[in-house]
């Protein structure tokens, strides 16, 4: 019999803390990164005041599906949240996640400006380069486990990372692609480089673009909680490790300039399917599965 | 709706239009923004897209080459926003002033809350005139939650 706070209560609030979690990581980004170019940087609950004073300005609204659709990539990236934190199927989430992209992709066509359809045709090349990795990662993930399922990562006695070290790394590449961070940042842009002035969010403002940004949260932690997974027997190592993924993440962000779509496919592709499939073998060849 | 006036004032995010400057004043801008000055911990971004700006920012004096632009820019710009025109040429027409083909001041085609002058305004004197910004944008919040 399932404790009931256990399997009901604890994750409900744990949805429930999901975006506010996401942007104090977005907050503590900001700093870190400022510090990283010898700047003070914003306070740590800026991202609450930007998303907070987006959701007081006034409406502008340029087709009559947008809303609806930004709403989508928000209701969507936390339905697949609730399917992580609730343990169902780690495919039916990968699903959910690609729905989420495609409310923004379809939210950014759905306008005449040229800058949101470039930003939407590069929103579709990066989801091309992380979702082919998302799907080997969560095959690797059934053939160490047995189950597509979240709570099958959770019967098995040792730590996911000891098999899979290469799918963790290749998931990084995932993390830096959802994250819109430096060397994959091609689709929507802050700060300095606007050529494509914010690319796939261009067309969103007031309430939208909240709705977008806290969506955005979600997905960053929803790809950071399936890392944290991966010391599924003591989570709070999981989630030191996850924090360690971001925080490399931020470094690579500052190093490394844009990449074109061209070099950012070949990179995630090579990189990622490289390593997810060494390991495979080597999970093959060791007898583990 | 206290908190979202705080909001407001914490987060004004910036669009940079070059108004036909000599760039002297977008130099200013520009370290304002590097780390010297850093004005991204008051919460201040460069943004770059009307739509999510509270901001305009604009250089240089109104012509009639380009105030149909700026014109545009300030009306995509939604409620609550602010106009701070910085330096000479953008505050009255400076050195330019009636050239024939200038109109003047910015404010001869956008209505401006806050002017930073000098040739080139300094950073110091740009973030001083944020400042000024940030408490005409809280005014006019108020405003707008007492004319609902």
């Amino acid at each position: 019999m399932p404790d009931p706070v256990l399997s009901y209560a604890l994750p409900v609030l744990l949805l429930a803390a999901f975006p506010f979690i996401g942007g104090l990581l977005r907050g503590i980004d900001r700093k870190i990164t400022a510090h990283m170019q010898s700047r003070i940087g914003p306070p740590v609950l800026q991202p609450f005041y930007d998303v907070i004073k987006l959701w007081g300005k006034k409406p502008f609204i340029t087709s009559q599906f947008q809303p609806v659709l930004a709403f989508g990539y928000l209701g969507f990236s936390l339905m697949a949240a609730a399917i992580l934190v609730f343990r169902l199927d780690l495919l039916l989430l990968l699903f959910t996640v690609a729905t989420a992209d495609v409310c923004l992709v379809a939210a950014s066509f759905n306008s005449k400006s040229p800058y949101s359809h470039i930003g939407g045709m590069r929103e579709l090349l990066s989801v091309l380069s992380y979702e082919p990795v998302m799907i080997m990662s969560i095959i690797s993930i059934y053939f160490a486990t047995r189950s597509f399922l979240v709570g099958g990562i959770f019967s098995l006695a040792y730590p996911l990372l000891l098999l899979l070290p290469g799918v963790f790394v290749a998931m990084g590449f995932v993390l830096i692609v959802e994250m819109k961070k430096s060397p994959f940042d091609i689709s929507a842009s802050m700060h300095a480089h606007q050529e494509i002035v914010r690319g796939v969010f261009t067309e969103f403002s007031g309430y939208t673009m909240a709705m977008v940004e806290l969506g955005h949260w979600v997905k960053m932690m929803l790809i950071l909680s399936i890392m944290a997974y991966f010391w599924a027997p003591n989570l709070l190592i999981g989630v030191g490790l996850a924090l360690l993924l971001f925080f490399v993440s931020l470094v690579v962000d500052n190093i490394y300039p844009r990449l074109t779509w061209q070099r950012m496919l070949k990179t995630t592709w090579t990189f990622g399917f490289t390593l997810i499939l060494a390991n495979l073998v080597a999970l093959f060849l060791l007898g583990g599965v | 709706m206290d908190i979202m006036n705080k909001a407001r004032v914490k987060s004004p995010w910036v669009l940079h239009f070059n108004c036909g400057s000599c760039n002297g004043c977008d130099i200013e801008i520009l370290a304002a923004l590097a780390p010297r000055f850093d004005v991204e911990r008051f919460g201040i971004i460069n943004i770059g897209n009307p739509k999510q700006a509270d901001v305009l920012l604009v250089t240089g004096p109104a012509n009639r080459r380009n105030f149909r632009v700026l014109k545009n820019l300030y009306d995509q710009m939604p409620e609550t926003k602010v106009v701070i025109v910085v330096g000479s040429c953008g505050s009255t027409g400076g050195v330019f002033y009636n050239c024939p083909n200038v109109l003047g001041g910015v404010d001869k085609v956008v209505p401006v809350d806050v002017y930073v002058p000098g040739c080139a305004a300094r950073p110091e004197q740009i973030i001083d005139g944020f400042i000024l910004g940030l408490q005409k944008l809280a005014e006019k919040g108020k405003k707008k939650v007492e004319g609902r």
